[in-house]
């Protein structure tokens, strides 16, 4: 059954990413958004790890808290970007959506 | 204000900026702050070097967006800004990565000069440890 894990947090504040990434089960997504977004940036302590969920998981983050942040340029290649109506539409593909805050 | 001591003041930034209002706060006390003719100096570590990440657009999460004016601050005198490496380090940024703040020095003919320093964990040791007052956001 795929879940949507969404992430909300900085992953330098807070290790909501990781646990998310630890749970998620093949087939299944991370959506990042809010402060979650700074998880898909490339170069950083994190990147690493999200690069290696990416071989089973299906990585996305919010346009609209990316560009909120200036950090349109760096996110990992391979990271899908979707808007407010892809959200939605994430939520009503995936059995449940778990929220790590 | 230009009789009496005046104190070192250090305005410590730890957050990113659009997630929670410790950012926006932190930069209005310090606009307010600079009205009182103190010795300023803000510090960026930890997420807070996110606050002045250049290229910022919050319309797409409908809040106001106030990184344009961190460019504001020269213009108050708050001319001391360090940034420290090891955080930008963590997160894959650099000094080309945050605005380019700038004040114009009035003994040197008006010279646009950087408000930014990038500064060692160890520097920012002894930055804090030469405050007198501390403001933590």
């Amino acid at each position: 059954m795929a879940i949507l894990h969404t992430v909300n947090k900085s992953p330098f504040d807070k290790n909501s990413l990781e646990r998310a990434i630890g749970v998620a089960k093949e087939g299944s997504s991370v959506l990042m958004i809010e402060d979650g977004v700074y998880g898909a940036i490339k170069g950083a302590s994190s990147s690493a790890m999200v690069e290696a969920a990416m071989k089973t998981v299906k990585v996305y983050a919010l346009s609209e808290d990316v560009s909120a942040r200036g950090v349109n340029d760096r996110v990992i290649d391979g990271v899908e970007l979707v808007d407010y109506a892809g959200f939605v539409k994430l939520a009503a593909e995936h059995a449940q959506v778990q929220s790590w805050l | 204000m230009s009789e009496g001591t005046t104190k070192q003041f250090l305005y410590v930034n730890r957050k990113a900026p659009h997630g929670t209002v410790y950012a926006l706060e932190s930069l209005e006390v310090v606009l307010i702050g600079a009205a009182f003719e103190q010795d300023v100096r803000l510090a960026f570590m930890d997420d807070g070097v996110f606050q002045i990440m250049k290229g910022q657009d919050t319309a797409g999460i409908g809040t106001k967006n106030f990184a344009p004016t961190y460019k504001a601050l020269g213009d108050y005198d708050v001319n001391k800004i360090y940034v420290e490496k090891e955080s930008l380090d963590e997160r894959g940024l650099t000094e080309d990565d945050l605005m380019p703040l700038t004040y114009e020095d009035e003994d040197d003919d008006w010279a646009e000069k950087p408000s930014i320093k990038i500064v060692s964990r160890a520097e920012m040791a002894d930055l804090i440890d030469s405050s007198d007052v501390m403001f933590n956001f």
